[in-house]
């Protein structure tokens, strides 16, 4: 075991696994040379030579073409996109191509392909730099998708994703890049080293696709959430007073509602969080889910806490951001509601 | 006068009730284009995209420095496979007109493109087909009784009722699986040739799209990223003319040849009489031995013509002369190849319809094998639950529950 930040950690995962398996290859802007711009594929051109970590142009849709071709022909490429704001140009390589091939093909084609990106704010990168689009993906039949919340998680479910024989959308917020973070930007930044979950194990593990976690136990009331908005709502609870089951959902295709639906049927009350935009968004499948199964259980409406319905302000980031203040408000609201 | 700007609106060269004229094809006469060494660098050989390859003459005699000298038992191979693809295709849209199937695109006139650049390739090299390259198929053994029966959605379907007609796929055979959107499988078919150069394998990566799928950015991103990477990869753009109504100036070949993107990119393009099938064949070997020898990517501007419709659901007489075709300068691909075969003495009338009676009696035999396993009108069907296999490898759990659902309701 060893400390490990999630930048770390991501780059433990993507060494163990090149050394494991030689059809891993990595490609993206700034991934071999350099390392990556956040440093996630730093030493890796260098170990594994230059087929194996290829510097891409600056073409997101060639990226992810050019990687569904490498995977139909035995390869396991890991693209990153270099921000997750950057995606657009490849979407109809990912919804039309990469989520399709093996349903048009009666199984008979696949391409193993792992999108990296880092999503989310907080970083002052603006509406260019600051965008989750979880949701855009979620929607699309045929992904897989992921956001881990800490270095542990990010290890094993990147692990998982590079071993998968569907295409992964891989989440990775940046915000957590670092360590974790409360939502309160004023406030000192603090590391891993102090998170159970910055312990990571060197070598190979998996935490599997597909399963959420809970990620603090509570009676009170459910917090559904995933990524940065984990630790924030973890902070916001705290401060409230408040015995909150925190429920990090971390892989939103394929979903694990048993484990949130169990939780919410426990604690009759429950709020869905997350820092992309409310309309829409991928919050919306949650509440639904969660009533349909929950329903008879529910002391109180599900309310979300989400971005507001405006791209990411620059100079307005905090005001965006959907921090402390809204948690504790929806907290509040579905505690006295009766 | 002042100076004023100018919007250029591209005008076809004829619409209906007025005479075609294809003036605007630069064609060079046979044999007159050089056969550059296959390591000849791209900026030498830039004229290969403003000229026009070709091997057969007004005589029907192969002439110049690119007739391949196939022996005439392969040059009746490729015209066989030529003629079975246009009888498929005849009898596919009459079965669409009839009901039989949902829809149907032929490859009528463009024969020659996916034949014999198909026979130019070993069978080992990946071939990513746009949507009018059933010759590809068909060169590579595909028994029609499975196209037809992808054709019909039927209980034998390769892609058990996913896809449109004609979008076929056939692992074994090397053929990737085709996809209704156009252009995507070009930067795919680069990525699959630099997958082979990394594994160090001598196979190569061929694409087809057509003149007016080059608008889209995957052809650009393909030219790049086979120049950047120097990929064993051979890019085909099929200038048929026409894209639906739209004709080819609407996607820049007003200005340059189709051929000439290449250029800009560093990656030799080179123009050829897409209906002469010797020199279809030729340009191909060239291409194919250029990326096997590590000398990376050609761009190959075939130029042809769409003999038919787009597809059954257009009617081109709306949006083009009547006699465009028959006018059409580089004439019919299977009658030029059959005209130069009976000029070497290998060929006469009597065994081309002795040829047609027998493939037309395949086609037939096959269509009543294929319409056993099911037509659109009449059963068997699929089991419509198969819809939710292959979404994933492993069906998750809320498509059980989804397929479980479609099953009660059906009872």
């Amino acid at each position: 075991m060893a400390i490990m930040n999630m930048l770390q950690a991501l780059n433990s995962a993507l060494d163990t696994m090149m050394a494991r398996d030689p059809a891993v290859v990595l490609m993206g802007e700034d991934v071999g040379y350099f390392g990556g711009v956040f440093r996630v594929t730093e030493g890796l051109q260098r170990k594994y030579g230059e087929h194996r970590v290829l510097d891409s142009p600056i073409a997101e849709g060639g990226i992810v073409a050019t990687a569904i071709g490498m995977g139909v022909h035995g390869l396991r490429p890991v693209a990153e996109i270099q921000f997750a704001d950057y995606i657009y140009p490849a979407y109809d390589q990912i919804v039309s191509e990469l989520a399709r091939l093996r349903y048009r093909s009666a199984g008979e084609f696949y391409a193993p392909v792992t999108i990296r990106t880092p999503c989310g704010g907080g970083i002052r990168g603006g509406q260019t730099h600051s965008q989750s689009p979880e949701a855009v993906f979620a929607h699309v039949c045929g992904l897989k998708v992921v956001m881990p919340s800490n270095p542990y998680d990010a290890k094993g479910l990147l692990i998982s994703a590079i071993e998968d024989d569907d295409p992964v959308v891989f989440l990775e917020p940046k915000r957590l890049y670092n360590g974790p973070f409360y939502g309160e930007p004023d406030q000192p930044a603090q590391p891993w080293n102090n998170h159970p979950k910055g312990e990571v194990p060197d070598g190979y593990y998996k935490v599997p696709i597909g399963y959420a976690e809970v990620a603090q136990e509570g009676s009170q009331v459910t917090i559904v959430t995933y990524g940065t908005m984990v630790h924030v709502a973890q902070a916001a609870a705290r401060t409230a007073g408040i015995e909150a089951e925190i429920v990090d959902v971390r892989s939103i295709v394929p979903l694990d509602i048993h484990t949130i639906a169990s939780s919410v049927r426990k604690t009759g009350r429950c709020i869905v969080v997350h820092e992309a935009t409310g309309f829409g968004g991928f919050g919306g499948e949650l509440v639904a889910q969660i009533q349909q199964d929950c329903f008879w259980h529910l002391e109180a409406p599900i309310l979300r806490v989400a971005g507001w319905d405006t791209p990411y302000p620059h100079a307005f980031e905090w005001e965006y951001f959907p921090g402390p203040a809204r948690i504790i408000a929806a907290l509040k609201s579905v505690m006295e509601a009766s | 006068m002042t100076p004023k700007s100018r919007l250029h609106v591209p005008k076809a060269h004829a619409r209906p009730g007025e005479t075609p004229d294809f003036s605007y094809v630069q064609i060079s006469p046979a044999g007159a284009v050089a056969r550059p060494d296959i390591n000849a660098p791209a900026a030498d050989i830039a004229d290969l995209a403003n000229s026009m390859v070709r091997v057969l003459d007004e005589d029907h005699r192969a002439v110049g420095p690119w007739h391949p000298h196939l022996d005439a038992g392969e040059l009746q191979i490729g015209l066989r496979h030529m003629l079975l693809t246009r009888l498929y295709d005849n009898r596919m849209q009459r079965m669409q007109r009839q009901g039989k199937i949902s829809f149907y695109m032929r490859a009528y006139g463009e024969e020659a493109v996916s034949v014999a650049q198909c026979m130019a390739l070993r069978p080992s090299d990946m071939l990513f087909p746009a949507y009018r390259n059933q010759g590809l198929q068909i060169t590579r053994g595909r028994p029609l009784v499975v196209l037809m029966c992808q054709v019909l959605s039927n209980t034998r379907d390769m892609c058990k009722g996913r896809q449109l007609p004609v979008l076929y796929h056939w692992k074994e055979g090397n053929l990737f699986s085709q996809s209704g959107n156009l252009a995507t499988q070009f930067p795919q078919a680069v990525g699959w040739a630099m997958a082979a150069a990394i594994k160090g394998e001598d196979r190569l990566a061929a694409s087809w799209l057509g003149e007016g799928s080059t608008a889209e950015a995957d052809f650009h991103y393909a030219l790049l990223f086979a120049a950047v990477y120097q990929a064993p990869v051979i890019l085909n753009v099929t200038n048929n003319q026409w894209a639906i109504s739209t004709f080819q100036g609407f996607a820049g070949g007003e200005q340059r040849s189709f051929a000439a993107r290449g250029n800009g990119y560093g990656v030799p393009g080179i123009r050829v009489d897409g209906n002469d099938f010797l020199a279809t064949y030729a340009v191909t070997t060239w291409a194919a031995e250029r990326a096997r020898n590590g000398f990376g990517p050609t761009l190959i501007e075939l130029v042809t013509y769409r003999g038919g419709a787009h597809s059954t659901s257009d009617d081109p007489s709306r949006y083009r002369p009547k006699d465009d075709y028959e006018r059409w300068p580089l004439g019919d691909p299977i009658e030029r190849l059959k005209q130069h075969l009976i000029r070497l003495g290998e060929w006469t009338e009597e065994r081309h319809a002795q040829l047609a009676e027998e493939l037309e009696a395949h086609v037939t035999d096959s269509w009543k094998e294929a319409i056993t396993y099911g037509t659109m009108t009449d059963g068997p069907r699929l089991e419509s639950g198969t819809m939710f296999e292959d979404v994933f490898k492993d069906m998750p759990e809320h498509l059980k529950i989804q397929q479980a659902q479609l099953r009660a309701l059906r009872g």
